[in-house]
């Protein structure tokens, strides 16, 4: 049974329960429990596309075309279905990835198979770029980066970033669940909101303020003492059972963030703040397909424990055009690994690179890593970690890495790697390699008009 | 009259790195209220521009929150082509907030009291 539609005006809940393809699979049963417990209007998202997992959904959908949707989508669902359906709570996500139509099926054979009544899911479609007849536009789109350097010779996939306006035209239409593909991450709050408080769609105050609760839920627990801690200066209670987010949105957009009821995490200015500014450039200009949000005069309030709202966000009209991803192959990374430890085992490590060097000259650039001395700072090129003092660390993981267009060319890296056993340095041991296929990305911006997103239940069956 | 102590900014403030392809964005979120007008005067893009000179930004950009006692550097560049194209093991710079955070602030004795963390940290 569907609970009596709530009157626009009640808050609306929208927990969030993956922040990325791979999140836990255990974080969506205390959110959606704690959404029941709230009473009314309730939606769960799941945001499971990073800028890289739609390029590696569509290799994967190339291997098989029934896959290339979130390889995780039954164990995230598995928990919930029931409980959501049961009580209402309509799913939203873009676990639909390189292939929203595999993930809507397997969704509904899903349900068949837990002995649920058919529920109604709804496609969003229309971010796939990738065929031919919208090369010309991907030509136009790129510039000098689409034949210079062959970005669409080898391109695996190209989506546009999709907006709110078709995921609450399905809400709208009665689906149950949206699955979408590539579609910004805070309009999967965006789109729930927007059908529910049936805002204009040019109320750009509202949307920019639904947006920025989009934006703290995309994350999953990184609003919520996820991603924060830090012993001695940012002490997180009980962070093996960190919270999943939950957002109160009223009315007029604005938001509260809280989270279940006896989780782990910490929801408080400081965690909210640092999660606001995730991943934006001009506070004053988050572009969005739905809106551009204007963050410059935002305040975040603690109203209690766990409890912060956020507020003074403004919205200007949305930009014209849309942001679209171009992926494409890219050669071969290949890595290996070996550790030192002990007297003098900086030294050896250093060794151990220069004796790569001088045997993998063809391999051009060599990415040298003194994992223990100095590592992640530094860059390719290697400048920072030439001028890092050398020192008497005494336990070192050397790490090398090169990117080569020919296959053949890349093995030779973990093959030496692997010599090092018996042709390298003293003590040299734990030798891990690896060696895979890279994609790389380009940005560009299209006319919202080329695009046109769409959504379409699926037929039961 | 006693002469500031030098810290690392991260007894001062906090924060959090974020990608988007080959540019890296890293908010600097004061501890309390009154440290603010020090990191507005001592946290400048050339000096956050001199930290991160190997990455070889093109641009440094730095937006200002003061509701929010925080700042906000745009690098532009910084991350040997971003997420898929770098061969650094972190190829996001996740790490790059802690690079920021150890920027060293002088701090004058009357708001020595309101730094996170200990001396011997």
């Amino acid at each position: 049974m569907q609970p009596d539609p709530a009157p626009s005006s009640s808050p609306l809940r929208i927990g969030c329960a993956a922040g990325f393809s791979g999140d836990r699979t255990d974080a969506a049963g205390p959110v959606v429990e704690a959404l029941i417990a709230a009473g009314g209007p309730a939606f769960l998202i799941f945001e499971c596309l990073a800028e890289r997992t739609l390029a590696l959904a569509q290799l994967a959908r190339r291997v098989d075309p029934d896959h290339g949707y979130e390889p995780l989508l039954e164990a995230l669902l598995r928990p919930v279905l029931a409980r959501c359906l049961a009580h209402g709570i309509r799913i939203v996500s873009n676990f639909g990835a390189a292939n929203p139509r595999g993930a809507a099926r397997r969704i509904a054979g899903l349900a068949a198979e837990l002995g649920l009544a058919p529920p109604r899911i709804a496609v969003v479609e229309g971010d796939d770029l990738g065929s031919a007849e919208k090369r010309p536009l991907l030509e136009a789109a790129l510039g000098d980066a689409a034949g210079v350097d062959g970005a669409l010779a080898t391109m695996v996939c190209a989506n546009a970033y999709l907006g709110a306006e078709p995921i609450a035209d399905a809400l709208l239409a009665g689906a149950q669940i949206v699955v979408t593909g590539r579609v910004a991450d805070p309009s999967l709050t965006v789109g729930p909101a927007l059908a529910h408080h049936g805002w204009p769609r040019d109320d750009w105050d509202r949307l920019a303020r639904a947006t920025m609760a989009g934006h703290l839920l995309e994350c999953g627990a990184q609003v919520s003492g996820g991603y924060y801690a830090d012993p001695g200066y940012k002490e997180i209670p009980d962070l093996a059972h960190v919270g999943y987010p939950i957002a109160e949105i009223d009315a007029d957009g604005h938001c509260t963030i809280t989270k279940p009821a006896g989780s782990g995490g910490r929801i408080d200015a400081h965690t909210v703040t640092e999660q606001l500014l995730y991943e934006v450039h001009d506070p004053a200009a988050y572009l969005t397909p739905d809106v551009v949000a204007d963050l410059s005069e935002a305040r975040v309030i603690e109203l209690g424990p766990n409890r912060v709202r956020l507020e003074g966000v403004r919205g200007h009209p949305r930009p014209a055009t849309l942001k679209v991803n171009v992926f494409s192959e890219q050669g071969w990374l290949a890595e290996g690994e070996i550790s030192y430890a002990g007297a003098r085992a900086e030294s050896r490590a250093r060794l151990a690179a220069e004796v790569l060097r001088q045997r993998l000259p063809s391999l051009g650039r060599l990415r040298v890593d003194l994992i223990g001395s100095g590592s992640v700072f530094g860059d390719d090129a290697g400048t920072w970690l030439e001028a890092l003092p050398r020192g008497g660390a005494r336990d070192v993981r050397l790490r090398i890495a090169a990117l080569h267009d020919d296959r053949a060319e890349a093995e030779r890296l973990p093959r030496e790697v692997t010599a090092l056993y018996t042709c390298g340095p003293a003590g040299g041991g734990g030798v891990r390699t690896g060696l895979r296929q890279r994609l790389s990305t380009r940005s560009c911006f299209v006319p919202r008009g080329d695009v046109p997103a769409r959504f379409a239940m699926l037929e039961a069956t | 009259m006693s002469e500031p102590r030098i810290v690392p900014l991260y007894r001062l403030a906090h924060g959090r790195t974020g990608d988007k392809g080959n540019r890296s964005n890293i908010s600097v979120i004061a501890w309390h209220p009154a440290l603010w007008p020090l990191l507005v005067e001592q946290v400048t893009e050339a000096r956050v521009a001199a930290q991160f000179v190997h990455r070889r930004p093109t641009k440094v950009t730095r937006h200002l929150l003061p509701n929010l006692q925080a700042m906000n550097f745009v690098l532009d560049e910084v991350l040997d082509g971003g997420v898929n194209d770098a061969l650094n093991l972190d190829s996001h710079g996740k790490a790059l907030a802690f690079l920021l955070l150890d920027l060293e602030i002088a701090v004058p004795q009357e708001l020595q009291a309101h730094l996170a963390g200990r001396d011997d940290d």
